[in-house]
């Protein structure tokens, strides 16, 4: 399956069973990874795949635990990034890390400069670096600084350091995620020219058409494991969406999976948001959520479901499109807004945006409630410690009491006690964004049959998976988001892998005629 | 998008057209505004902030903040004194050494106790203050008229007051290196993006320990040159100076966060916060009205004020452009 | 991508008893001072000492409380120094007659002091106002007052001193309640509000909240600008009060020098009491012990007959050794 001009030389870059543990949980168990000389190289997996620890044992940030890793015909052990760096792997990464208040030349420059007299000699670095980025065919002042070119430059700037530190292969981490069409296309060509020098490429992105128009070869992770490496052209859009989801295409059914017995009775429209647009990542997304049902939000990462919610929630500001809710336009402006109209959101970001580190159990929980617990601007503490004592039993968060502090429970029971934030208000839609994550799996499991019990009891869910299982059986609609449009509905019976795993991989595919309405 | 322009036309240069506006209208308000006497007066007398100012912007150029400077000044004042009947040299090397001593304190606390800034700071300005106070036991401490020491501030070299002209070698030293030295692009990129220029392999720790150290180096050597102006060394001078300092920086357009800054606007600051004190007293010497000195103070915090509306205003629009 | 969401393992209630350790620390700190003077400083335990040490805490405590609560929120205050001084300035314009004629003299005390710690409160809030609109940082939007307050303090008082000599004003930093001092009084009052503030209301919460996660926060429908603002505005409150105590105690007000250095009184205080510096977790009684450490510290020092210049240098020992305990508390 490796295309000739590999196997004739050997490989630039060979990691084999690489394997690496965090504090105990395994991150990689025995992954591998093979890049050839002048080979663009795609890598993809879903969050938590081991992707990144993968390049930052290459790059490195983490030591690996074991596994080989040989490079330019020797071993490879980076110490640090710059070590890396100085051995010929550059990264470039999604958030671009360079200096946005310097100049171009001293982005490019910095740490190898030019000198005269000792001191830095300002002509023959703007040279080199005007050089540099002219074998992209980008013609502009070196001179002034990063921030005012665009995100595509920037990111020509930071491949061109690089190329001047004399990389033999550069690692791109999801590089065209904030990019538009046209800068995507003039980045292909700059890496369709890095592979004509020779410089070999690892790409990593979750758009799969990009994949196809650079790529030679493709690895794909789960579960950090290496579960395939095949080449670009032999292998379809549908099989590696299964690769990464973990189902084997032959085995995928289009006959509906098992639906949860649900007692509730599904109702009106609560939610209605119509052509949504901000920013990049969400561009004409429509959906509907009705009151008693699971609607849940597929798509690839960067597909803008995340986004797309933060809309709803007022935690971002809306350009384009409408929200209704219960009939009535809504226009969030802050969470607060949203949240008086009785709309939850729990974050996909449990430390960054769920919990206060150093508050209680208790105080976290009631944190969305507390407007409603205090009298005369008091804490009704009795109040509160009945509700929170009810809300530890019903859904069993393991904790030595109210009053510990929520940074010192596990995962599962921090992610419950955020659930219970937002049930403790009773609200009347609930979103939830990667409510499992990262989480073990019994409380998983009672996690997601809470949730399921709420639904029957009237309560409106709207919920954003990786996880394909998750979404499928734990919904009643599925929207399916593909770079910032939705692309599919499915309702009840037409929910399957098969369909919502084309969706996801072409959009609006021949394959979901069954469903009723389609947006492009 | 010409907006933006605008306004970063106004944070960069806003200080120079400030200055120019200020100078001009004070030529043709006052008579001897642009006398040799005034002239020499405000340089000498603002020559010792410049100075404090030139160590403050670098700190502040790395993302940091040193408000131990104004103390630190008057520990180098009191030193510099005890020292001047050996001579000006001696004096001066002395005042200079006590400054580099509490900015080497400061970087090795910031560095390796990896505490911030602002409190290690904090610490040492009262450190320098005792410190002052011990040696000078609690009174200021006259300087020796019979050596050279008091040429340093109160001598002119063709006219021109030799501590501007210090200020002015500082300034253009400091331009320099910061200019035409990697360590000097590195000041920049760590206060840019300190995580970027770990990872650009750039040595942040030692930068930021040199940077202190200056601040220090040359919180001293104003307090040198206090000393030597004002025949004393005054342990309990220096207070707000930090604070002046920061402010005088800030106006200049370099950003607080870090990573945007320019020496030449930062002497620019120093002198336009200083000229409004200048031009109140001209003011007040025309006599139609009489206004209180005590303005300036007000009208140097609306300048401040000013200035980082304007920046706050550039970066929304940066962020959302 | 953000990979690798490792589950957190429970971390053994270790760092609890770190957090017990560092909360205690600052009391049997605070006891083996006492300890210590009870052993080897003469005269020791008197009603005098004791109201020496503390009216001498009592201001630095007061504009504490207030910063005790911009630092939770994860701000600081560098202007309270400024504000005292405006506050200072505004009573006795008021009640001595310069500004308004009020004959009635308790009549023009009453309004002398509250127009000046409302006008006090009004600078903090704007503050507030200028660090949530324009997303200032707090140490440069208060610095803006810091330069520019004191300078409205001298100027509306053409930088005079205002010498007084007024039994009806000057209760608050001279009287006593029951033996006691009434700027004691005021501050444990103020400590008491403060602390059962941060701990019972809503408004605690929030601001405990807001400096932990200010995400979260905002996410949990917080309303974060409104509550940084309030929190400025205590600041320049107490600042306000502050300055009232310490005219009182001069018998005159002269705005060249109330409140000068005040706002790094406040922080070490805060500091060294072990409230987070980051935000999120805030002890305002931590404060007054603090407070109390820095002047028993110095007390002995003085008493044991050690210049009061190497006292500082101690003092700057202490806040950077509470600092860095702090951090390895945590970690």
């Amino acid at each position: 399956m490796e295309p000739a001009h590999n196997s004739a030389q050997g490989n630039l870059l060979s990691m084999q069973n690489i394997s690496k543990a965090f504090a105990g949980i395994p991150a990689l168990s025995s992954a591998s990874l093979d890049v050839g000389h002048a080979e663009v190289h795609a890598l993809i997996g879903q969050n938590g795949a081991g992707k990144s620890t993968l390049i930052k044992i290459l790059t490195g940030y983490v030591s690996r635990d074991s596994g080989d890793v040989r490079f330019d015909g020797a071993d490879f052990l980076a110490r640090s990034p710059q070590d890396a760096q100085a051995k010929g792997i550059s990264t470039i990464y999604q958030e671009i890390n360079l200096v946005p208040y310097r100049s171009i030349t001293e982005n490019i420059c910095l740490g190898r400069e030019s000198r005269r007299y000792g001191l830095l000699d300002w002509k023959a670095m703007h040279e080199e670096a005007r050089h540099l980025m002219a074998r992209f065919n980008i013609d502009i002042d070196v001179r002034k600084p990063l921030l005012s070119f665009n995100t595509a430059t920037q990111q020509m700037v930071a491949i061109a350091r690089a190329i001047g530190f004399k990389a033999k292969l550069v690692i791109m981490d999801e590089p065209t995620s904030s990019l538009d069409e046209r800068e995507v296309a003039v980045l292909f060509d700059v890496i369709r020219q890095l592979k004509q020098s020779g410089i070999s490429v690892i790409f990593v992105s979750h758009k799969l058409d990009e994949l196809y128009q650079v790529c030679d070869r493709v690895t794909i992770m789960r579960d950090g494991r290496t579960v395939k490496t095949s080449a670009m052209k032999s292998i379809s859009k549908i099989e590696l969406v299964a690769s990464m989801l973990g189902r084997d295409i032959s085995q995928v059914s289009k006959h509906a999976t098992a639906f949860g017995d649900r007692k509730g009775q599904i109702g009106d429209v609560l939610l209605q948001a119509q052509g949504l647009k901000a920013g990049h990542k969400v561009q004409d997304v429509s959906l509907n959520v009705r009151k008693g049902e699971i609607v849940g939000l597929a798509g690839l990462l960067g597909a803008g479901r995340t986004e797309t919610v933060r809309l709803i929630f007022g935690a971002d500001r809306l350009h384009k499109g409408s929200l209704t809710l219960d009939n009535k336009p809504f226009a969030p402006a802050e969470p607060i807004d949203a949240i008086m109209q009785g709309i939850g959101f729990s974050s996909e970001d449990r430390k960054l945006e769920g919990i206060i580190p150093d508050m209680s159990v208790a105080e976290n929980m009631t944190l969305a409630l507390m407007p409603q617990l205090t009298k005369m601007g008091i804490v009704d503490e009795e109040q509160q410690r009945l509700i929170v004592e009810k809300f530890i039993t019903r859904l069993g968060v393991k904790c030595s009491g109210p009053q510990q502090r929520i940074r010192e429970l596990s995962g599962g029971n921090q992610q419950k006690v955020l659930l219970a934030r937002w049930l403790a208000m009773n609200p009347k839609l609930l979103v939830l964004d990667e409510p499992t994550r990262g989480i073990d799996v019994g409380a998983k499991a009672e996690i997601q049959t809470i949730v399921k019990e709420l639904a029957d009891q009237g309560l409106a869910v709207l919920m954003i998976s990786s996880e394909l299982e998750e979404v499928i059986e734990g919904s009643d609609r599925v929207f399916v988001l593909r770079d910032g449009h939705n692309v599919a509905e499915f309702v009840g019976k037409e929910i399957n892998e098969g369909d919502v795993m084309a969706a996801m991989a072409h959009g609006a595919s021949e394959k979901n005629g069954s469903s009723e309405e389609k947006r492009t | 998008m010409k907006k933006t322009s605008l306004l970063a036309l106004l944070s960069s240069q806003g200080v120079l057209i400030a200055l120019a506006l200020l100078i001009l209208f004070g030529w043709l308000r006052y008579d001897n505004f642009l006398g040799l006497f005034n002239i020499s007066t405000v340089l000498r007398y603002n020559s010792m902030f410049a100075l404090v100012a030139l160590g403050m912007c670098f700190v502040i150029m790395t993302g940091g903040i040193d408000l131990s400077v104004g103390s630190t000044a008057a520990l180098g004042s009191v030193v510099s004194a005890l020292l001047s009947p050996y001579g000006m040299l001696v004096g001066t090397l002395g005042g200079v050494a006590a400054g580099l001593c509490i900015g080497i304190l400061n970087g090795v606390v910031i560095v390796r106790l990896r505490i911030l800034p602002f409190i290690a700071t904090l610490a040492t300005m009262l450190a320098a203050n005792g410190t002052a106070l011990l040696l000078a036991q609690d009174q200021t401490v006259s300087v020796s008229y019979d050596g050279t020491f008091i040429n340093l501030g109160q001598g002119d070299f063709y006219n021109i007051p030799i501590p501007a002209l210090i200020a002015v070698v500082a300034y253009l030293i400091g331009s320099l290196v910061l200019n035409f030295t990697s360590t000097g692009r590195t000041v920049l990129a760590i206060g840019g993006n300190e995580d970027a220029s770990r990872l650009m392999g750039l040595p942040v720790n030692r930068v930021k320990f040199l940077v202190y150290a200056l601040s220090g180096g040359l919180a001293g050597l104003a307090g040198v040159i206090l000393a030597s102006q004002f025949g004393a060394g005054q342990p309990i001078e220096g207070v707000g100076w930090e604070l002046f300092a920061i402010a005088s920086v800030v106006v200049g357009g370099t950003l607080l966060t870090g990573g945007v800054g320019s020496v030449g606007a930062t002497l620019a600051g120093v002198m336009l916060l200083g000229l409004i004190f200048n031009v109140l007293n001209f003011e007040n010497g025309l006599g139609w009205i009489s206004l209180s000195a005590y303005w300036q103070s007000v009208i140097r915090g609306l300048f401040l004020l000013a200035v980082v509306i304007l920046q706050s205003r550039l970066a929304t629009k940066e962020s959302t452009a | 991508m953000s990979d690798t969401t490792s589950p957190k393992m429970p971390v053994a209630n270790s760092f609890n008893i770190g957090a017990f350790i560092t909360k205690h620390a600052t009391l049997v700190a605070l006891f083996g001072l006492i300890a210590f003077n009870m052993a080897f400083t003469n005269h020791f335990l008197s009603m005098q000492t004791l109201n020496v040490n503390l009216t001498q805490v009592a201001t630095i405590v007061i504009v504490g409380v207030g910063m005790t609560l911009v630092i939770a929120t994860g701000g600081i205050d560098l202007s309270v120094g400024s504000m005292m001084a405006i506050s200072g300035a505004i009573a006795p314009l008021i009640f001595l007659g310069t500004a308004v004629k009020i004959s009635e003299i308790h009549l023009a005390v009453a309004v002398g002091m509250i127009v000046a710690v409302v006008a006090a409160g009004a600078f903090g809030w704007f503050n507030g106002w200028l660090i949530t609109r324009f997303r200032i940082q707090p140490i440069i939007a208060t610095l803006v007052l810091f330069i520019a307050g004191r300078g409205i303090a001298q100027v509306s008082t053409n930088g005079n001193l205002q010498p007084f000599k007024l039994a009806q004003f000057q209760w608050i930093g001279l009287g006593r309640w029951f033996g006691i001092p009434v700027q004691v009084v005021i501050m444990v009052a103020l400590v008491a509000i403060a602390a059962w503030i941060l701990r019972r209301s809503l408004f605690g919460r929030q601001i405990l909240a807001i400096g932990g996660n200010e995400n979260a926060a905002r996410l949990s429908g917080i309303p974060v600008a409104r509550v940084k603002r309030w929190v400025y505005c205590i600041s320049g409150l107490c600042s306000g009060i502050a300055g009232l105590v310490v005219i009182a105690i001069n018998s005159s007000s002269d705005a060249n020098l109330v409140g000068l250095g005040m706002e790094l009184d406040a922080i070490a205080a805060v500091a060294v009491g072990g409230t987070l510096l980051s935000g999120g977790r805030a002890t305002v009684t931590g404060t007054l012990i603090g407070a109390l450490i820095i002047q028993l510290v110095r007390y002995t020092l003085l008493a044991n007959g050690v210049n009061d210049d190497v006292a500082k240098l101690v003092k700057a020992a202490l806040i950077v050794l509470a600092v860095w305990l702090q951090r390895h508390g945590r970690s």
